[in-house]
């Protein structure tokens, strides 16, 4: 798998996990981090490559910043 | 249209007196409906001794994390045009230099998107920004790069550098403060945009011990210029001061300095290098006969904080000198492997000072990779428990 592939991949996880605890949880980037480190491995999915696909997911606008006493990772308003 | 301008006689005390006053400045832009309502609510939470805004949400500008600090009216219908007033922002340049074009741009851009009102410059040293819809934000911020200009940061990311005018405008300058603060906010964009960290992180960078950004109470990294050699004395300037009756040398110079390490025989002053702490005060005193030595760097330290959540905090030496020479490499990874451990291991709203209380100093060096030194000793203990480890080679070869 390329490099382009996988981040592509770990985006949509992280995605997937904000998306399933929308409303219950609240993600800092750290938790996605340390959350697809564990499921990929530290050895295939490390913190430069999870910084790229976190950038993917607010650039491509599935996701975005929110403040809450801290900087977290959620949907957009509306989802 | 003409605004129908609120009544404020409490916060009209506030333009008594010969200092300047904010309200008397917000009154002159009171005919824009913004500011009017804005001064309508500072009034009310005069009145009723509440503040009426609520901040946080979901506002900022495509791609970024920072920058914009989402406020909202709890009174919205009693004052409508500030139910949104947000602050944004705006990265500035490195020692606060501006030609007055670009502050005209800046002007502009403002008061065609917001309320006009700016904070020159708030306590994080950007630009500021007050009062701005939310449907405004991504216009503003789209004009701003136009010009040239950026966000800074906000919430839990690095916090737009900050510094002294340094060399620009300063002889006691011990490094270029201005080039280290450019080089970081550019080599940190991602850190400045996209929050990754339990809380704020912030860099501040002083010239010299005068620490003129106030950086050892404010930046969770303070960078303050220093020295390692001898004071540069000029004796014929020292004498100068002395016969025309500027200073008094016995009372105002070596009877003030912290360590007691200079001496005023009636001819000759006489500094004892080793024992300086590099306060400046004689410097500062007789700045035509001393100044800072030649061999010139800065100390690096950690942890200071504002009481937010817990109390204040100094920050504490971790670097004694570091040579400040561009492009900062080893500072760099160092401020990597900080930022690793406390990212890791941070509690959410926990500033690394007070994660380094948590831990232990010492097991937050181990984890940094950071030798120990004298230098980090606030004081010497008072008990007589020393714990003493051998490393292991150490302990193979005594048993050998
Ligand atoms: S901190 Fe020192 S170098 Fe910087 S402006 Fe103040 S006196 Fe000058
Ligand atoms: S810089 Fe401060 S400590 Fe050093 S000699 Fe001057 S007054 Fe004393």
């Amino acid at each position: 798998m390329s490099d382009e592939d996988l981040i592509n991949e770990v985006a949509n996880a992280m995605y997937e996990m904000v998306k399933e605890y929308h409303g219950k949880k609240n993600f800092k980037a750290m938790d996605l981090t340390k959350a697809m480190k564990q499921k990929y491995g530290e050895d295939k999915v490390n913190k430069a490559l999870c910084k790229k696909a976190i950038r993917q997911l607010i650039d491509s606008g599935r996701c975005t910043y929110s403040y809450v006493g801290g900087s977290y990772i959620t949907l957009p308003a509306g989802s | 249209m003409t605004t129908n301008k609120r009544e404020t006689p409490l916060i009209d005390q506030l333009e008594k007196g010969p200092w300047p006053s904010f309200v008397k400045e917000l009154k002159k832009s009171a005919d824009n409906p913004m500011t009017n309502d804005l001064l309508g609510v500072l009034e009310r939470s005069y009145n009723d001794r509440i503040g009426h805004w609520k901040h946080g949400g979901l506002v900022g500008v495509m791609g970024y994390g920072g920058g914009v600090i989402g406020r909202y009216c709890d009174l919205p219908e009693e004052f409508p045009n500030v139910a949104h007033f947000h602050t944004m922002r705006i990265n500035h340049p490195a020692g606060w230099f501006y030609t007055s074009d670009v502050l005209r741009k800046i002007c502009d851009i403002w008061e065609k998107h917001g309320s006009g009102i700016t904070n020159m410059h708030g306590s994080t040293g950007d630009i500021i920004f007050l009062g701005c819809v939310t449907d405004e934000l991504e216009p503003t911020f789209s004009d701003l790069t136009e010009a040239g200009f950026d966000l800074g940061g906000s919430g839990s990311d690095m916090r737009t550098p900050s510094c002294c005018c340094g060399m620009a405008r300063c002889e006691w300058a011990c490094y270029d403060t201005m080039g280290f603060t450019y080089d970081i906010t550019q080599h940190w964009q991602d850190e400045l945009h996209r929050p990754a960290f339990p809380y704020k992180y912030k860099f501040k960078a002083s010239g010299c011990p005068n620490d003129c950004v106030a950086s050892i109470a404010r930046a969770d990294m303070s960078i303050i210029g220093t020295w390692r050699d001898d004071i540069q004395q000029d004796d014929a300037a020292v004498a100068e001061y002395v016969t025309s009756g500027a200073v008094d040398i016995v009372e105002d110079v070596v009877g003030r300095c912290p360590t007691q390490c200079m001496s005023w025989d009636g001819e000759k002053l006489t500094i004892n290098n080793r024992d300086c702490v590099r306060c400046m005060h004689c410097i500062n005193v007789m700045p035509k006969a001393l100044a800072p030595g030649k061999d010139r760097g800065a100390t690096i330290l950690l942890g200071a904080k504002a009481p937010i959540i817990g109390g204040a905090l100094l920050s504490s030496v971790l670097i004694p000198f570091y040579e400040m020479e561009p492009p900062y490499e080893d500072l760099k990874e160092l401020v990597e492997e900080i930022w690793d451990f406390w990212g890791e291991h941070g509690k959410n709203r926990e500033r690394v000072g007070e994660f380094i209380q948590r831990i232990g100093l010492g097991n937050f060096l181990e984890q940094i990779g950071l030798e120990p030194t004298p230098e980090m000793v606030v004081h010497p203990r008072t008990n007589p428990y020393i714990f003493f480890e051998l490393d292991e080679d150490e302990d193979e070869e005594e048993e050998d």
